[in-house]
């Protein structure tokens, strides 16, 4: 019997790899929870119920971790043998680093700007340009899919972890400074 | 793209008997039942011709009585008239410091954590307050359909919390009712809504009762709502708005906090039907008899009652705007806005609501009965009547669930607004050389302190075995089923020892005092319970050997090989005899299990197939 947990990727049909259109991923898991939701088994005996909540989380879980960047390059490493899941990121790219340190700076600084909202806005922005930038080069990667090129997705991996807490905490602030109106 | 053709479980070949099944809103102030008939989902009325049931419950020495006839009475008899028991359902003797401050009721001294109510008629629980009004709900529903329910659909504030919802269910079970599914409030709306419409895109559902907020962020697609997110508050609503104006009055008219609870209830009637007439008048009189004799009379216009009421609107708002940056869409983006709720009449409502999402806010289904009927559509599916259905509900938790770590932290497993069913399991150590035990404590809500959020429950891992400090590896597993309702395990696993534990809420009722409570209503008394188990054992059975034989109708050839199919032929014979013969619930419950051990790789290979085939229509590159 196939073991359907074993790849999320050919739970959905769809090909191994780091590329995948957004709007077929969700359109295959609304199709597999018509088929695996407890609701559809809400009058079937008890054994099948338990099946079907089983899967129905299976699927759940699986379309979490494709949809989400990070989680799915995370996973695509699991699949090649490497583990990137560590609690804590870390990269030796000073550079990197160095803009990091500036960016939380320029986020705690944000509320002395004239218009803190504004600054915010721009700063999430440049998050969001940088998480994309890592995203792009992760699709190369994962393309090329050589040991070489797999330990410097790892690294990526790692920078993103820090640009997704950065685009965290920019958002506690504006939420912050949206409860504060 | 269409759906292949599968067979659906526990659909047998022949058509089939429609089922009969209903929906109800357990509301703080009304609560209604509604039912598909003949296609269409409508509200039930009794016998008087009245769709919305007082949720009040009054005790008298001569027995129960509900709805109207016991909130004529609350003025007159406030200690045994219980009114919005929804506020209390699933909450602890803790939390009544916060909400007791102005209930009429007193409350007995008890070793359960669950409040029980003085009544003449002994103590109650709001379990058993809510399991009376949903006797009543589902006795009429029975009635109009004529007969017995397979199944009902509850709705919950989609904001209630665990505990909450295991009460709810609990309520529904001393009513002896079997519950399909609890439904989210808000979903309920948007289904009523959405099918009439086959409305597409992110809509809101916002829904003020008597009680609660609720407010949902949806996406409708080919027959699906995807729940994006979801907030709210569940002690805010009309009965809020009611308070503020009997502050109002009671300031005006020199009452001071000493006013009897006879007077406060009265207090709160006519702020109330100030507060419901200011929905088309824009003046209206308050009239108060005072305890000395004296009468005071005063009159409130729309807008002393905006300003009065304007602040709890507010809240609302910000609940809308947390809600909608938790969904990552932004007010313009929603196509829709569906009001629900009786306090959504308030004109003020309307306009603060209007005017944040910049669109005119849709009430055209009747904000009372648009949760009824959403559920009546959804207890119709669920019941199996409507096989080839598309609709289908994917909901989320609304509230984040974690455990206790070291200085009162809490460590979140599950983030809020997660789909479910989800499951997430967290591995934890030991601090501690030789450390055998650990207590987990689980907890609900947003906030890094343990003590900000909702205790659920406390349990202890025993059995650890002695291992230095941070050796052992201990696994808690957290699930969520598609009601909504918290299981957890936890697991040593550096050893393999396997100690796992099911949670009960700390502020629910416990198995024991729900079937003490079973017994001594005066449904069940004097019948036999060993005989009803029979029976129920007896309906399981059934239901099992009739999906088990329209599978093999529908698909054993593709599936099974000659000696599989032996087996299951033979296993469903062997139950069939077991369960005509047997005169015990015990044996029919085994052979049961017996079956399902030796047609286990059946259910599997069907469920792993009817994926596949799902899948199977698809082209790897077809979206591109
Ligand atoms: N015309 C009206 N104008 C303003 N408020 C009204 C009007 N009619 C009813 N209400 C208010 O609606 C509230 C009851 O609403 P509803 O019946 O939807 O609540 P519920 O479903 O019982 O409660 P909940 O949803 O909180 O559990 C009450 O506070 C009532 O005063
Ligand atoms: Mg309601």
């Amino acid at each position: 019997m196939i073991d359907l947990s074993r790849n999320y990727f050919e739970l959905f049909g769809l090909p191994v790899g780091y590329t995948l259109d957004p709007a077929a991923l969700a359109g295959r898991y609304r199709e597999l929870q018509r088929v695996v939701h407890p609701d559809r088994f809400a009058s079937a005996p008890e054994q099948e119920r338990r099946l079907a909540l089983q899967r129905a989380t299976l699927v759940n879980e699986a379309f979490e971790t494709l949809r989400d960047p990070l989680r799915r390059a995370q996973y695509l490493l699991t699949l090649h043998g490497l583990d990137s899941t560590q609690e804590t990121a870390t990269t030796r790219d000073a550079e990197f680093l160095m803009e990091q340190m500036e960016l939380r700076e320029a986020l705690a600084s944000a509320a002395e700007a004239e218009d803190p909202g504004a600054r915010l806005d721009e700063l999430m922005r440049d998050i969001r340009k940088m998480i994309d930038a890592q995203v792009a080069q992760l699709a190369v990667l994962f393309e090329e899919a050589t040991p070489e090129s797999l330990e410097v997705a790892r690294e990526a991996v790692s920078k993103m972890q820090f640009l997704n807490k950065l685009y965290n905490e920019a958002e506690a602030r504006e939420a912050e400074l949206e409860e504060s109106l | 793209m269409a759906l292949l053709q599968i067979a659906e479980p526990g659909e047998s070949a022949v058509p089939h008997e429609h089922k009969l099944a209903a929906g109800i809103d357990l509301g703080t102030t009304n609560s209604l039942v509604a039912a598909v008939r003949s296609g269409v989902a409508e509200t039930l009325p009794d016998e008087e011709g009245r769709h919305l049931l007082p949720s009040v419950v009054r005790y008298t020495p001569e027995g129960v009585v509900v709805g109207e006839a016991a909130r004529a009475a609350a003025a007159e008899d406030p200690h045994n008239t219980i009114a919005s028991v929804k506020r209390l359902i699933g909450r602890g003797v803790e939390d009544l410091k916060t909400l007791g401050d102005r209930l009429p009721y007193e409350f007995v001294d008890t070793d359960s954590v669950v409040p029980r109510i003085k009544t003449v008629a002994g103590p109650v629980s709001a379990v058993e307050v809510s399991a009376e009004i949903l006797k009543v709900l589902a006795t009429r529903a029975e009635k109009t359909l004529g007969g017995p329910l397979t199944g009902v659909v509850i709705t919950v504030p989609a904001y209630f919390d665990d505990a909450q919802r295991q009460a709810t269910k609990d309520a529904a079970k001393l009513a002896g009712l079997h519950v399909f599914r609890l439904l989210n409030e808000p979903t309920a709306a948007a289904v009523a809504y959405g099918l009439d419409r086959e409305a597409e895109g992110v809509h809101a559902v916002y829904d003020l009762g008597g009680g609660t907020f609720d407010v949902s962020i949806l996406r409708l697609n080919k027959g699906v709502f995807e729940v994006m997110a979801t907030g709210g508050d569940s002690a805010l609503g009309g009965d809020d708005f009611d308070r503020a104006i009997a502050e109002w009055v009671m300031q005006q008219a020199g009452i001071g906090n000493e006013a009897s609870p006879n007077l406060l209830r009265s207090l709160m009637d006519k702020a109330r039907t100030a507060k419901e007439a200011l929905a088309q008048r824009d003046a209206v009189e308050i009239e108060v008899a005072l305890p000395d004799g004296r009468h005071w009379q005063g009159q409130l216009d729309r807008a002393t009652m905006n300003r009065l009421i304007e602040p709890l609107i507010r809240k609302t708002i910000s609940a809308c705007r947390r809600t909608l940056r938790d969904a990552g869409v932004r007010p313009e983006e929603i196509e829709d806005v569906v009001m629900v709720g009786g306090s959504t009449r308030t004109l003020r409502v309307r306009e603060l609501v209007g005017e944040f999402f910049a669109t005119e806010p849709l009430v055209d289904i009747d904000p009372d009965k648009v949760v009824a009927i959403g559920a009546a559509l959804q207890a119709d599916v669920l019941a199996g009547n409507k096989p080839e259905d598309e609709m289908l509900l994917l909901d989320v938790i609304p509230l984040s669930l974690g455990i206790e770590t070291m200085g009162g932290l809490v460590e979140k497993i599950i983030p809020r607004n997660t789909t479910i069913p989800v499951a997430r399991a967290q591995e934890f150590t030991t601090f501690k050389d030789g450390q055998t035990a650990m207590a987990i404590h689980v907890v609900q809500g947003e906030r890094e302190l343990v003590a900000d959020n909702r205790s659920l429950a406390r349990f202890e891992l025993r059995g650890i075995p002695p291992m230095v400090a941070g050796a052992a590896r201990i696994r808690v597993t957290f699930s969520v089923d598609a009601d909504g309702l918290l299981h957890v395990e936890a697991e040593e696993l550096s050893q393999g020892v396997k100690a796992s534990v099911e949670v009960k809420p700390s502020y629910g009722l416990t198995d024991e005092e729900i079937a003490g409570m079973l017994e001594s209503s005066i449904e069940h008394a004097g019948e036999d319970m060993a005989a009803r188990r029979l029976t129920e054992q007896r309906v399981e059975a059934a239901r099992v050997v009739e999906a088990l034989q329209s599978a093999l109708a529908g698909d054993a050839d593709e599936l099974l090989d000659a000696a599989e199919r032996r087996i299951v032929e033979q296993a469903l014979q062997d139950l069939q005899q077991t369960a005509e013969n047997a005169t015990d619930s015990e044996t029919i419950k085994r052979a049961i299990e017996q079956l399902e051990k030796s047609c286990e790789f059946y259910v599997e290979r069907r469920m792993n197939s009817n994926i596949r085939k799902a899948m199977a229509g698809h082209k790897v590159d077809e979206f591109e």
